[in-house]
């Protein structure tokens, strides 16, 4: 082999390597709702993801999320809730507020309808 | 889970926490950044407001305010008062100045986000076609200068004889340049899209189209620039594949909107009932109002042919209501005084006042609006696995082209580095996870949809999918399969007494009882034109009957040990009792002055399209199962009549739920079909329950399927829906997987080898458009779908569906 075959080649498994790490190895630091009155809020912007997408709270306190969808993508459309049964529609724009109450420590996760943005709940105890 | 919002996508005004209420207004002239300041600044003077935010990007305030000390309605003025507008308080449009927040809680207007989605969608489609034509009208000259090898399809062949290198390079230059405003302005969401999901770490179809056109675009440009870093003969530029590959997927979302539209036009549909003004009773006169002014206890007036627009209970008049767009039940509904109505629903040619008891987001059709949106939203089981693969999906695809790319590298033909990047291209580009992530949840909105338009609702996915796979379906007897109330079926006099006499007198005797036995000979005599008089004296017996003295004779009516208590014979009866019996009919004895007199019999009467729904049931390949806790003979009877073969008779209630449990024993999926409220043990056993409903109230937590309607049709066609929905989300995603994992391989090239056949990634391009249109326009057949259980009823009267007497 050539040394730009080498370089090459290299290049390549280095890219593998840091997708394979950046996207399914690193693990993301949550972000605390904050309590407002009796409920812990805090404010999701919808854009190509959900931002903050890891989001900690406390069981057994109200939680209200309040989604803001900022781009006119259909993608972003629906939130879905999978283990609450629970969907919200965004409009553009608009802020939609989720609520519920978690009940026990464990994870959450929400998505929009394909799967492709994700976001979870961490509920401490 | 505790539920704060009962699923709604809440508005989430009112008190927290005993002092602070929390509003949120929708602002409007919020033109520049510096209005928010001022907005905040003029609310926190006021007093009792404690934090105020302002958003300009979503033109809101949110506001935490101490309600005793100031209201919304102040808070309104004061944004006024500063010269802005206030659009809505906490998400409910503004039209009366001095509402109170307690109203605004409860007032809904459901149709202006009908009209806002389907404008959203419109907009969207028109934009994402405006891209197209930019995109597709760049493509067409890049595309006829892209391949000066292919004599036929390049232009300047047209004006020249044999085009110069130089010629032939300034054209490409000017491709690559015309091709910038094709990825900045139509190709735009998918880097913005592709950066946004970088940012969080992940990654979407948008980050394979971004990487696949600017790959195309960076290698064309290097090759044609610095020519000499390529080997000889690869230093091909190919424009072409950024332009129409950015045309056809943006086309292929266009169209995707579009359809993705009309899937949900059912929940649509059904906000659209909505009325949108009441005419009302206040002081004395009656006033056109907003619906969303409406106020529980308010006297409403509903004229012929109009709407219902809210629930209540009416307090004067009577009229037939169509209630199809609700319960689903085609004919017309007699309702008077102290019956319930339900809004949304049709007055056809009475007039009625009623009294309201639900307004706002409480109401039955705003209650079903939510459950049909948060069923539609779910998932099914199937879909969880595609969700672990399509979290994975894409990087790995981003990791198959780079393979692709060293394979074709470092043991492909020459020019190893042309179809190196070619084919990683394609196999970026290919890949369709929208396809794969759509299959169900297209699926799942157009089932749960269908199920809702005949007034069955289905409460998540996971009932859906479950609902498809029954193997036996268990109904309840008393209100299930026949209507639940007793109705006079015979009157058999004995010998030396008219039948009108008797009838008369047993209901005359009967009329101060409350019994259901009672309540039925009393209603029969008058059904059929008898006019029963009041009794003289009057005493009950309990566990025997009654005894009563009527225009001066002593009338006994009850069971046989009443008259043995009396000492009557029966002997000239006991063949038409045992006869009755043998129907499944309660037969009640009849003595006037100490004398046998006859023998009237009441019965519980079978629902008109019991018959017709167990039988599609059938055909359906279902066990069909009876409870009851009737006597096993009655049962029989009933059996016999609906053609039902397994009958489990003499179950008490408690041990209704025993029963399914059993049932299911042997790795059978057993639905339950019964009334909600006794049954729910039953129901919440089986794999599936099904509450079947005579009125409008959806509440029923118990169930997983509700009918808005009595019918049991309602069960075989939520059956046959979930069976079609899941059939259809199947073909979505088998197609899905089957596109993306020969796609994938072909696009890198795996048929090369053996056959010579590589992919054109403009080929893969309109091949992934075309899939993810696919799956939207699969999911849309469903609207089509036409259910056997609702095929024979349409057109039959009901009176030509005999009456069968229980």
């Amino acid at each position: 082999m050539t040394t730009t075959q080498w370089i090459v080649n290299l290049l390549g498994l280095t890219a593998v390597g840091w997708i394979v790490w950046y996207f399914w190895l690193q693990t993301k630091a949550g972000v605390a709702a904050s309590l407002m009155g009796d409920v812990q809020e805090i404010d999701i912007t919808v854009k190509g993801g959900y931002e903050p997408d890891v989001i900690v709270v406390k069981a057994g306190v109200p939680v209200r999320l309040n989604f803001t969808r900022m781009e006119s993508s259909m993608c972003s459309e629906v939130v879905s809730f999978d283990g609450l049964d629970r969907s919200a529609t965004l409009p553009e724009g608009h802020t939609v507020p989720v609520e519920f109450t978690p009940d026990a420590p464990g994870e959450i996760p929400f998505q929009c309808q394909m799967g492709m943005l994700r976001g979870k709940i961490v509920v401490t105890t | 889970m505790t539920d704060l919002s009962k699923g709604e996508q809440g508005r989430p005004s009112g008190t927290m926490s005993g002092e602070v209420q929390y509003t949120r207004l929708d602002l409007e002239g919020l033109h520049c950044s510096s209005c928010a300041p001022t907005v905040e600044r003029v609310l926190r003077g006021v007093p009792g407001v404690r934090t105020v935010a302002v958003s300009v990007g979503t033109n809101e305030a949110r506001i935490a305010h101490d309600p005793g000390t100031v209201g919304v309605g102040e808070l309104c003025a004061t944004v006024e008062a500063a010269g802005y507008g206030v659009a809505s308080v906490d998400g409910v449009p503004r039209t009366d100045e001095a509402r109170d927040p307690d109203e605004s809680e409860h007032a809904e207007t459901p149709d202006p986000e009908a009209d806002s989605d389907v404008e959203a969608h419109r907009r969207e489609y028109r934009r994402l076609m405006r891209k197209f034509w930019f995109a597709a009208t760049v493509s067409v000259p890049v595309l006829l200068v892209a391949y000066p090898e292919i004599g036929w399809l390049y232009l300047p062949n047209l004006f020249v004889v044999s085009p110069s290198e130089g010629l032939v390079w300034g054209l490409f230059a000017l491709s690559g340049l015309a091709a910038l405003p094709v990825l900045a302005y139509s190709g735009r969401q998918f880097f913005a899209g592709a950066w946004s999901a970088f940012r969080h770490q992940s990654a979407d179809m948008n980050t394979l189209i971004a990487l696949g056109t600017s790959a195309a675009w960076l290698y064309s440009t290097a090759a044609l620039l610095v020519p000499r870093l390529f080997p000889e003969g690869t230093a091909v530029p190919f424009y072409d594949v950024a332009t129409v590959v950015t045309a056809l997927v943006v086309l292929g979302q266009a169209l995707e909107v579009r359809a993705k539209g009309q899937t949900s036009q059912a929940i649509r549909k059904l906000i659209g009932l909505q009325a949108r003004t009441a005419r009302v009773v206040r002081d004395g006169e009656e006033v056109e109002i907003p619906v969303e002014e409406v106020q529980e206890g308010d006297v409403v007036v509903v004229r012929p042919g109009e709407k219902v627009p809210v629930d209540g209970v009416i307090v004067e008049g009577r009229s037939a209501l169509d209630e199809s767009m609700i319960t689903g039940e085609s004919l017309p509904v007699d309702k008077a005084a102290g019956d319930e109505v339900v809004g949304a629903t049709m007055n056809t040619t009475g007039s009625f006042k009623f009294e309201v008891t639900r307004v706002g987001k409480d109401t039955a059709l705003a209650q079903i609006v939510r459950m049909v949106q948060d069923a539609m939203g779910s998932k099914a089981p199937i879909a969880r696995l595609v969700d672990v693969v399509s979290g994975y999906f894409v990087p790995a695809v981003m990791i198959i082209a780079i393979l692709t790319f060293l394979a074709w590298f470092n043991f492909g033909p020459t020019p190893a580095i042309a179809f190196a990047v070619v084919t990683a291209v394609t196999v970026l580009i290919i890949a369709c996870p929208c396809a794969v992530g759509m299959a169900v949840p297209m699926s799942m909105v157009g089932g749960v949809g269908k199920g809702a338009e005949h007034g069955v609702l289905i409460r998540n996915g996971g009932a859906l999918q479950l609902a498809s796979k029954l193997d036996v379906v268990v109904l309840d007897k008393t209100g299930t399969i026949t209507r639940g109330a007793p109705e006079l079926t015979d009157v058999r006099p004995a010998p030396g007494f008219r039948q009108d006499d008797l009838l008369r007198l047993a209901a005359a005797a009967d009329r101060p009882s409350e019994h259901p036995l009672a309540r039925a000979i009393v209603d029969g005599a008058r059904d059929r034109g008898l006019t029963p008089p009041e009794p003289e004296e009057f005493d009950a017996v309990p566990g025997h009957g009654v005894e009563a003295t009527v225009e001066g004779r002593a009338v006994l009516i009850g069971n046989v040990r009443l008259m043995r208590r009396a000492s009557i014979a029966t002997e000239a009866v006991e063949a038409d009792v045992l006869a009755l019996q043998e129907e499944g009919r309660t037969a009640m004895y009849v003595a006037v002055d100490g004398r046998i007199a006859g023998v009237v019999a009441v019965a519980d009467t079978l629902k008109e399209d019991s018959l017709d729904a167990i039988r599609v049931m059938r055909d359906l390949g279902l066990e069909v199962v009876m409870l009851t806790g009737d006597n096993e003979r009655t049962a029989q009877a009933i059996a016999r009549q609906v053609g039902i073969d397994q009958v489990l008779a003499e179950v008490v209630p408690e041990a209704k739920a025993v029963e399914v449990h059993q049932l299911r024993a042997d790795g059978r999926r057993v639905g339950m079909v019964g009334d909600g409220i006794n049954d729910a043990p039953a129901l919440v056993e089986a794999d599936v329950g099904f509450a079947i409903g005579t009125g409008t109230d959806v509440a029923i937590e118990a169930a997983d399927v509700t009918l808005m309607s009595g019918s049991l049709k309602g069960v075989a066609y939520a059956i046959e829906v979930s069976r079609a929905t899941m059939r259809n989300a199947k073909q979505s995603l088998f197609g899905a997987f089957v596109y993306n994992t020969l796609g994938i391989p072909i696009a890198a090239g795996v048929l090369y080898p053996a056959f010579g056949v590589l992919l054109s990634p403009l080929i893969a391009g309109a091949a992934m458009a075309a899939s993810s249109v696919t799956v939207v326009m699969n999911a849309n057949r469903l609207r089509f779908f036409r259910a056997r259980s609702f095929e024979s009823s349409v057109s039959a009267p009901r009176n030509a569906i005999p009456e069968v007497a229980a």
